[in-house]
């Protein structure tokens, strides 16, 4: 796999933030990069980032499966991540989650026949005094998830992508 | 329309949890509104003028390392990151003479359940942080420094950068900052979900671009840290306390608070309150007081346990919390600890059960798997709690529990097991009932909750 000049442009900028002998250290922000791009991590992306940065493939992939975040398969095109840690638990999580589950014709680690939305439930997401949250696509952090909003949310993608 | 603009709707705006003018003394979150991050923003409201007095640029005689360091010292900051070890004497362990690089590096790998502050504070006072993380490399001769945030925050990230990227335009980070002979390159980098990186040595393997599992110490990173260098880090609120502490003198900073627990800190409140939030309040401030800040508990419900300092640390029940200070050490005198400053209160309709069985879950999945106690006791843990959560549990599963716990705490690399057995020990200790009455009678005591 070879990455396109516009990506290498966004590695080089990590690579840049670390001493010249050290590149394996932007390894978490390449994938990021890569996941943004593509989606997933592919065996084929991280030996592609193990060739850039120097590194063992394996050592790539041991950073892909350690981090939560690194989707390490193909997902829906909206990646619907809902915290259940205790804070958000105490302020309804759970609910958000069957509703979501209902809305949405799926269970929990599933993608919606369409390919559009993939559930999960999340660890604490770092927003705890917003809750319940919802991470987008590993960069929309979405405060107080009512089912209310939910619905406008689910909604209003679903229109955008003309599945409604 | 875009999905960006659709999703942008949902974003946080800060005003529930940050802007509700409900804050006592505050010096980090003074005078905020979520418009006003930028640099000149900051300058403004008097920033980067500790910078700028320590360098002498200030028409002042600037002060030395030592007496930055002696300044924080005498202002009593203790780390705000879970741990509570005082500043200045963490400063003080960086060699001074190393002829190599040395590193900064701040730890905003907020992950600790209940923990959501730094977010708030890289958000709407970045530059706050530069500016403390700039003081703290000055004090202790070091040129390089990373800020690494939590990968979920993933928007606060892109903020920092923008903030770094105004920093050095201005001339306040880079080489020879505001024309003195001192420099400071300070990078921003990311996680990508894994609360163990919250671990400083865990979080050092993950800036190396590895896996985050925590290395043995001693040694420690003042001597072995980043690439094998001395290290130092705090925490983001930790760095942000600085400042204040430069420009009004560490004895100020010490009498906001009260002996041995210096200044202000930030508390997040979740759970069963009417208006979740962060507040920052003096060191000291009555339980009862913060509680009143963040609403109250919910219409029609009485206090039953409150989580003082994140998810690890032991629960305490309402009597006890309703008689306790916010401080480090009233904390701990009441049988708990401030940790992180993160307050999950719980009111009289939770099961204390199923309160633990989600966190039971949680250091079952988040444990590294490096130490045998961490990584098999979580799943047992996890599992006999699940097994009284649901009916099943046996007569001898608490003591069972309590031995388990034994057996991992203090005996692993990292805090990470005893955060997982301390939670347990505590809710046995106090709502022992509870669990003997899922037992004995599969069933729950309190009505059951979502």
């Amino acid at each position: 796999m070879n990455f396109s000049e516009q990506t290498t442009a966004l590695f080089d900028r990590e690579v840049a933030k670390y001493p010249p002998d050290q590149k394996q250290s932007a390894v978490m922000a390449c994938l990021t990069i890569v996941q943004r791009e593509q989606g997933w991590v592919s065996p084929d992306s991280e030996k592609a980032v193990a060739e850039y940065l120097g590194m063992a493939p394996m050592a790539v992939h041991e950073v892909t499966t350690f981090y939560n975040m690194y989707n390490q398969r193909p997902l829906g095109k909206y990646k619907l991540n809902v915290c259940t840690n205790l804070p958000c638990q105490l302020r309804n999580a759970s609910q958000a989650l069957s509703h979501l589950e209902t809305k949405l014709g799926i269970a929990l680690g599933e993608t919606t026949a369409d390919g559009l939305f993939t559930l999960q439930q999340s660890e604490c997401l770092g927003a705890c005094a917003d809750a319940p949250v919802m991470l987008v696509n590993d960069v929309n952090m979405c405060s107080f998830m009512s089912n209310d909003k939910l619905d406008q949310l689910v909604d209003g993608l679903k229109a955008l992508e003309g599945k409604q | 329309m875009s999905a960006a603009t659709i999703l942008s709707q949902f974003a946080a705006t800060g005003v529930q949890s940050c802007f509700h003018g409900r804050h006592l003394q505050p010096q980090i979150m003074a005078d905020l509104n979520g418009s006003n991050w930028r640099l000149k923003d900051y300058e403004a409201r008097g920033g980067y003028a500790a910078l700028r007095k320590i360098l002498g640029q200030d028409g002042g005689p600037g002060m030395t390392p030592d007496q930055v360091i002696a300044e924080v010292k005498a202002s009593g900051l203790r780390g705000r990151g879970g741990a509570g070890f005082p500043t200045g004497l963490k400063w003080s362990f960086m060699p001074r003479q190393f002829p190599g690089q040395k590193y900064l590096v701040c730890n905003s790998d907020e992950g600790e359940p209940g923990t959501a502050k730094d977010r708030d504070i890289l958000t709407h006072n970045p530059h706050v942080v530069i500016e403390g993380m700039a003081i703290a490399a000055y004090a202790m001769g070091i040129t390089a420094g990373y800020n690494y945030i939590h990968g979920e925050i993933f928007a606060t990230y892109q903020r920092f950068e923008a903030a770094l990227q105004e920093a050095r335009d201005a001339g306040l980070l880079g080489s020879n900052i505001l024309g003195s002979t001192f420099s400071f390159n300070l990078q921003v980098t990311h996680g990508f979900g894994a609360y163990i990186c919250g671990e400083e040595t865990a979080l050092l393997e993950s800036l190396e671009g590895k896996k985050g599992q925590p290395r043995f110490k001693p040694p420690f990173p003042a001597s072995f840290g980043l690439y094998g260098k001395p290290t130092t880090i705090n925490n983001t609120e930790t760095f942000a306390a600085v400042p204040w502490i430069i420009r009004n003198s560490g004895q100020a900073y010490l009498e906001v608070g009260k002996p041995n627990n210096g200044g202000t800190k930030l508390f997040t409140v979740s759970g069963d309150v009417n208006s979740p939030g962060n507040f920052e309040v003096p060191l000291g401030t009555p339980f009862a007081k913060l509680l009143e800040l963040a609403g109250g508990i919910r219409s029609g419900r009485r206090l039953k346990a409150v989580i003082p300092g994140g998810s690890s640390m032991p629960v305490l029940p309402a009597d006890i919390m309703m008689a306790t200070d916010m401080d480090y050490d009233s904390i701990a005198k009441a049988g708990s600890m401030l940790g992180s400053g993160a307050v999950i209160v719980m009111d009289d309709s939770r099961c204390m059960v199923k309160s633990l069985l989600r966190l039971s879950y949680f250091y079952m999945h988040e444990s590294c798997g490096q130490c045998t106690p961490c990584r098999e006791g979580t799943g047992w843990l996890w599992r006999m709690v699940h097994r009284i959560e649901h009916g099943q549990g046996r007569q001898s599963d608490l003591d069972l529990l309590n031995s388990v716990s034994d057996n991992i705490q203090g005996r692993t690399i990292c805090a990470l097991g005893d955060a997982a057995a301390m939670p347990v020990r505590a809710m046995i200790k106090h709502f022992r009932v509870e669990f003997e009455h899922h037992i004995t009678h599969k069933t729950c005591m309190v009505p059951a909750y979502a």
